[in-house]
């Protein structure tokens, strides 16, 4: 079998000229990154009860006969407590109802009183899962939230900067800030729950996008010092070619199995699996044209025994 | 230097022992558990409450209300003070930690500030009292609080809370529950198991604050409801919600005099609550009820009044009746709440989350799930990568991982969450990256034209920076979660970072003692790996 191990036919290395495409992603990255942004505030996150405050109930039939969620629905609109929202999971006889919290009100006094109806309506139900958050606590729990986004960058850039140098810290945050800003759009569009669990998974995207950054990175550098006169953008190319069949591997492991953790995990980690998937590739692609062409746009200093690599023109123009 | 090296090979035959004998309780039932013997570690995976059921409530103490009421006190205290004094006030003023007294008559100041210095209540050690009576001049005094007193209130609630709540669900009969304090202001309450969530909620949310005050029979309760409540006596209603009363605000005797409470019955057979005072309790309640024979007490509880009944002559005994329309249910509750003693200041939940049983249940098949499949994913991915050789290595490597963080999640006893799980699913998927990239170093290398030898030696080498400043980078990301996260957060925080030294650990000593035997044994002229 010449084919086996598949790792014989992945080319050990590769020419691909990454550097050449820069400009054209660099604005495909600038313009998703803005339309990201936008979506945040227009259509805007879909805000789960951590971070809104009020209820949310998975409810199941007692006996497993099939839930009719319009007469849920029914059951509950007559409460005058807002928006109720009602999602089918699974099964048929199951559901998730999801409302707030009228000011004044005592959390307990409104969720008995949904219940009430809903017995009424539909019958007997279990209460599988009950979640009540009032409005302080949501609130310290989103501030809380955003603060841990901040201070992961913070403190990912703080470590670059350290154990590289600062080129290497900007190129590295740049590329989390982006990785970060796309996740949020990835959110907004797919209208995935923002909750305590999306903030864990953007955490954890940080972390690998991190990861894969500094793979990058630490070839870089290390052929930096090997190739004293190559020009710094095909250091950059050889350096993401050296390390590729690395980044393919490694991301399609974690994208198989996190796959795998979408489709078997259940309701509550579908939105965490889909968020960190889509992390995952967007982080890789970030590590080849957010963190290293910055690099490229600021120039780095080769050590003592070379000059200073100026800055060097992105664009579609012949390599010298 | 890849060598087979003593202490490596010790070093993970202990960790596949240790790994094996503290992961091993978890194939037990509880009960193999408890009979096995001491030197034997007991502990299994601590599941956190999403997946074994249970209830978790965040609650405040609402310390600003408690202050309040105890300023209420203390006015009420000032105004009997000067009554029995003899001195006349013209006005009495509120203030944030007291009270200040316009006396009619100025040229009484000392007698009234006499009367306010009986009440600061008992000196400590550090020569300070609780309250402060200062003489203002103008013919004023003053009584309030010190600063250190209403500063150490909130604390003092608090503690208070945690040690009422604790007695109160000891009483319901939950299954260990963790009672904590969060922050400066707050408790929570984690019950795992089938608890009844409401029930739970009932019998912390009561303030269970019961008192004995005469009601006011000199003025019309229609006036007072017209708004023209007199300066010492309040406005309540009755348990029903519609009647209302009109009581003298001092406070005769308080639940803080009972002894003990218990189920009783009325002349009528109907269900009842039998309570028994402290010595200070029974003779004030003696002393007034021996005054006032043929006029009406209130009976109150947390501002509601239950019963209104007449003094049909002095109760001299200590004891008493509460009679009132109560179900056998909701008079043993009482009695219960009665015998845990009164919350200091008002519970308000802020947070409730529940989960019952089976989904927790549910949630732990469906990680185990998806869990196994991951693995054959990675399992089968590397076998085909790169061969039985080198991936059936990281296999190895990572089902050693696996164990390892079976065996230190149970021995710290950190609890595991659903995102714990999902945690440690990426793990896997991320351990297998340490190997990869020792395994892709090795490829250059070889085909740098090193030897066999040299290129395995400098693919361990080199690729170990790059493994530590990207799992570093994790760690960093975990230590975040931790810092700031919430509960379950935190839970696959704690997973991720045991996962990140399992895993760099497994994949780079366990493959270099693996592979350093192969090196060993079969000699081999060529990488397998390589082109």
């Amino acid at each position: 079998m010449s084919w086996w191990p598949l790792i014989k036919i992945i080319p050990i290395k590769t020419n691909l000229q990454f550097v050449r495409f820069a400009k054209f992603f660099g604005v495909l990255s600038a313009v998703l990154c803005i339309a990201s942004i936008a979506s945040v505030f227009y259509p805007g996150m879909n805000m789960g009860i951590d971070f809104r405050g009020g209820a949310a109930m998975e409810l199941t039939t007692s006996d497993g006969r099939a839930l009719d969620l319009e007469q849920v629905r029914g059951a509950v609109e007559g409460l005058s407590i807002g928006d109720v929202g009602v999602q089918g999971i699974d099964n048929d006889s199951s559901a998730i109802l999801r409302f707030q919290i009228p000011e004044g009100e005592a959390q307990s006094a409104v969720v008995e009183r949904v219940q009430s109806a809903i017995t009424q309506e539909v019958g007997t139900v279990i209460y599988s899962g009950v979640s009540i958050v009032g409005s302080k606590v949501s609130g310290e729990l989103f501030a809380s939230g955003l603060l841990a986004l901040g201070a992961a960058i913070v403190l990912m850039f703080a470590y670059i900067w350290f154990r590289f140098e600062p080129q290497f810290g900007f190129g590295a945050v740049a590329g989390l800030v982006h990785d970060v800003i796309l996740v949020f759009g990835l959110i907004v569009l797919m209208r995935l729950e923002f909750n305590l669990n999306m903030v864990a998974a953007i955490l954890t995207v940080i972390g690998y996008s991190m990861n894969d950054t500094v793979v990058v990175f630490d070839r870089l550098r290390e052929n930096l010092r090997k190739y004293k006169t190559m020009p710094l953008r095909d250091v950059i190319d050889l350096s993401i070619n050296e390390t590729l069949s690395r980044t393919i591997i490694t991301g399609v492991t974690a994208i198989m199995v996190l796959a795998a953790l979408a489709v078997f995990g259940g309701v509550a980690l579908f939105g965490f699996s889909i968020a960190l998937m889509a992390g995952i590739i967007i982080g890789t692609y970030s590590s080849v044209y957010v963190a290293a062409p910055i690099i490229l746009l600021w120039g780095v200093k080769r050590g003592e025994f070379a000059e200073d690599a100026k800055p060097i023109k992105l664009g579609m123009a012949s390599r010298p | 230097m890849i060598q087979l090296s003593r202490w490596k090979v010790t070093l993970v035959a202990l960790s596949l022992v240790f790994g094996l004998l503290l992961a091993f309780p978890n194939l037990l039932t509880p009960a193999q558990r408890a009979s096995l013997p001491g030197w034997l570690p007991k502990n299994a995976l601590n599941l956190g409450l999403d997946l074994q059921g249970g209830s978790y409530l965040l609650l405040e103490v609402d310390v600003a209300a408690m202050r309040e009421k105890r300023v209420d006190n203390l006015i009420e205290d000032v105004r009997v003070a000067l009554r029995e004094a003899g001195v006349a006030s013209n006005q009495i003023t509120r203030e944030a930690g007291g009270a200040v007294v316009t006396l009619a008559d100025p040229t009484r100041q000392d007698a009234a500030y006499e009367a306010l210095a009986a009440l600061i209540g008992p000196v400590n050690a550090g020569g300070n009292a609780e309250r402060q009576a200062q003489r203002l001049g103008d013919g004023r005094v003053r009584l309030a609080f010190t600063r250190a007193t209403m500063d150490s209130m909130g604390a003092t609630a608090v503690d208070q809370s945690i040690e009422v709540v604790r007695r109160r669900i000891d009483s319901l009969g939950t299954r260990e529950p963790s009672i904590t304090r969060q922050g400066t202001e707050r408790i929570v309450v984690q019950a795992p198991g089938e608890s009844d969530p409401a029930a739970l909620e009932r019998v912390i949310g009561q303030t269970a604050q019961l008192t004995f005050q005469m009601v006011d029979f000199e003025n019309s309760v229609a006036e007072a409801v017209a708004g023209r409540v007199p300066p010492d006596s309040q406005l309540l209603m009755g348990a029903d919600g519609l009647t209302p009363y009109l009581v003298k605000r001092r406070v005769l005797v308080s639940g803080e005099n009972l002894t003990r409470a218990g189920v009783g019955a009325d002349q009528s057979g109907r269900p009842a609550i039998d309570f028994r005072f402290d010595g200070q309790g029974a003779r004030r309640f003696g002393e007034t009820t021996a005054a006032n024979i043929g006029r009406p007490f209130a009976i109150i509880l947390d501002g509601k009044v239950i019963s209104a009944p007449t003094i049909q002559g002095a109760i001299t005994g200590g004891t008493g009746q509460i009679t009132g329309s109560f179900s056998i249910a909701e008079a043993s509750e009482l009695v219960n709440l009665l015998n845990g003693g009164a919350l200091p200041a008002p519970l308000t939940v802020e947070e409730r989350r529940t989960v019952t049983a089976e989904l927790g249940a549910d949630a732990v098949a469906a990680g185990a799930l998806s869990t196994a499949i991951g693995f054959v994913i990675i399992l089968v991915f590397m076998i085909l990568a790169y061969g039985f050789l080198f991936g059936g290595v990281s296999v190895i490597g990572l089902a050693l991982n696996g164990l390892l963080i079976i065996a230190a999640m149970s021995l710290t006893q950190a609890t595991l969450t659903l995102p714990g799980i999902a945690g440690l699913i990426l793990t896997f998927a991320v351990a297998v990256d340490a190997n990869v990239l020792i395994y892709e170093r090795m490829r250059d290398e070889a085909r740098a034209g090193r030897s066999v030898i040299a290129s395995m030696d400098a693919g361990f080498n080199k690729a170990w920076g790059t493994i530590l400043d990207a799992n570093i980078t994790t760690l960093v990301a975990a230590l975040i979660m931790f810092i700031f996260g919430a509960g379950p957060v935190r839970g696959f925080a704690w997973t991720l970072t045991i996962g990140v030294f399992t895993s760099v650990f497994s994949a780079v000593l366990v493959s270099q003692v693996l592979l350093a035997y192969w090196l060993k044994t079969a000699r081999p002229k060529k990488l397998p790996i390589a082109e």
